[in-house]
């Protein structure tokens, strides 16, 4: 099982070591396959690495991953700090105070309680996923409602057609078109189902066709990723519409046009006045720089949702976690823009792991079907990466109520299975 | 005009099956897709017996029942009802089927079980 390396200093090492070795950055990100921004924001230790990057990274700068990643009596620190925060040690008061002296004194020890430590979040991390796919994950519901469906008119129109004797000619291709109507149903969703159970053995992997759309539109450094690569017919359909609608956005408004008004929009750009000055709608303008991700939008992620509150889109920002489909945080200022419909909102947020975004959210209304039509309502949120600590008045935010570990949140509808009952979360070092 | 049964069905292949079995047996059949609506439409035709799908969208087959047990006509709300489901059971501790018949089911014993409500 692949854990998250430390990240703290992990970045000021492969900075020192480039540097060292006369490489320069945007030399190193190809070689790993990452955008040179992006290995920026690490070498400042703003972004988390994982630890294939680092074994990426290692290669390409010729030192062992331990070099990077471990070793270090920093990292140790940081390691065993992150222990002491965690939300288990309900009414223990670690002395923080003494790390140093403690990894000093007790080397031994200290390495069993990190090992142990990290072994706790991996097995969180596999007992959120297990539970969620056993128990509560609606698309585990809703595929195998639908298998049964399927093989509930197969089975009942098949013997119509060998039982039931005389039968007319009308009716009898009405039932074999049904038929092979529910047999492609059941092929799909049986694809579906197959791909995501063979999953649950693997972690970090792609599970339900929407995740995978997901990590399909997450390749580094493929602009119009083949949805052929993709493992289910579903999944392929999905991505398909959604190259769709990526290629209208960017007949309506081409990357050319969109890269050269950035500079007159502001610093940080604004995307507001970037729409106003294109004289296009602020909703196209925020997909567009979703997509592509021009200077002062890089690692910009996107959420979509209908009036519902449904996502119908997530792409993800750099280091902004997304929790399993159909979960999300109330918290989002996603779901307020759909309170305040043609009112762009910007709000800085903090996920419980301190890390900060700028998002601007914004919401629209339309009446697809005429006067008579039902009101539609569709709210976006553009996430972007935030360099520097969160400012005080960042909105604390999470993924979902179920992995989030503020326990004092107003909007919480459930218990968190990462801290238990009763006991304190959110203990800051 | 009354029918015989009434079928709240959402899956149009599955209802359509069922249907044409209980049609050939001489009991009429009307349809309604889908849980919104439900309730009304049992108000509306009064039938001698609803077959009631449990996974409805909308409304689930378990609200409906309850909805038509709690009618205020007496001999409405003790309409018979079978239903239909995937998880072998009515769903809910306040309002029960009269029967209950387990997804994929089996032609002969929907026609036996309709057939014993409606003596």
């Amino acid at each position: 099982m692949p854990a998250r390396a430390a990240t703290v200093l992990t970045g000021t090492r492969i900075r020192e070591r480039r540097l060292a070795m006369a490489r320069r950055q945007a030399d190193i990100a190809r070689a790993v396959g990452i955008s040179p921004a992006y290995l920026n924001l690490i070498e400042h230790n703003r972004r988390p690495v994982g630890a294939d990057l680092i074994a990426r990274l290692a290669e390409v700068l010729e030192v062992p991953p331990d070099e990077l990643a471990e070793g270090r009596e920093e990292v140790r620190i940081a390691a065993l700090r992150e222990a002491a925060a965690h939300p288990v040690a309900v009414g223990t008061v670690p002395e923080l105070d003494q790390i140093t002296e403690f990894l000093a004194r007790f080397p031994g020890w200290s390495g069993l309680l990190i090992a142990h430590a990290r072994r706790g979040a991996g097995l969180e991390r596999q007992l959120v996923d297990l539970s969620d796919r056993m128990t509560r994950d609606p698309y585990l519901l809703t595929t195998l409602h639908e298998v049964l469906s399927a093989v509930t008119s197969v089975r009942s129109t098949a013997a119509i057609l060998v039982e039931e004797g005389e039968i007319s000619a009308e009716w009898r291709q009405r039932f074999h078109a049904n038929l092979h109507q529910d047999s492609q149903r059941l092929s799909l969703t049986a694809q579906a189902l197959v791909a995501y159970l063979d999953s649950f053995e693997a972690e970090g992997q792609a599970t339900t066709p929407q995740e995978e759309v997901e990590a399909w539109l997450a390749e580094p450094g493929v602009a119009d990723p083949d949805p052929g690569d993709l493992t289910s017919d579903a999944a392929r359909a999905m991505a398909a519409d959604l190259l769709a609608g990526l290629l209208d956005d960017r007949d309506a408004l081409s990357d050319r046009a969109l890269t050269e008004a950035i500079p007159a929009a502001g610093t940080p750009p604004d995307p507001v006045r970037l729409a106003a000055r294109l004289g296009q709608p602020l909703d196209l303008v925020i997909r567009r720089l979703a997509d592509l991700r021009p200077e002062g939008f890089q690692g910009a992620g996107l959420l979509v949702c209908d009036g519902s509150g449904v996502l119908t889109l997530r792409r993800a920002a750099q280091g902004f976690a997304l929790p399993r489909p159909g979960d999300s945080c109330a918290l989002w200022p996603l779901y307020h823009a759909l309170a305040v419909p043609q009112v762009a909102l910007a709000r800085i947020v903090v996920t419980p792991d301190g890390r900060a975004f700028r998002t601007l959210s914004f919401a629209q209304r339309r009446q697809p079907l005429g006067l008579d039509g039902p009101l539609l309502t569709e709210a976006l949120m553009l996430i972007l990466p935030f360099d520097g600590p969160p400012p005080d008045d960042a909105l604390p935010i999470g993924p979902a109520c179920r992995i989030c570990p503020r326990a004092d949140c107003p909007a919480r509808r459930e218990p968190s299975i990462l801290v238990p009952q009763g006991g304190q979360a959110q203990r800051s070092l | 005009m009354q029918p015989d049964i009434l079928m709240i069905e959402d899956e149009p292949n599955i209802a359509e099956a069922v249907r044409f079995i209980l049609s050939r047996e001489g009991w009429s059949v009307d349809l309604h897709p889908d849980g919104a609506g439900g309730i009304e439409a049992i108000l509306a035709a009064r039938p001698r017996l609803v077959i009631l799908d449990l996974m409805l969208p909308n409304r689930s087959g378990t609200e409906i029942l309850q909805d038509l047990r709690a009618a205020d006509d007496a001999d409405l709300a003790a309409t018979p009802v079978l239903m239909l489901t995937a998880r072998g059971q009515t769903g809910d501790d306040g309002a029960r089927a009269d029967a209950v018949l387990a997804k994929p089911f089996d032609n002969q014993e929907l026609r036996a079980t309709v057939r014993r409500m409606l003596a």
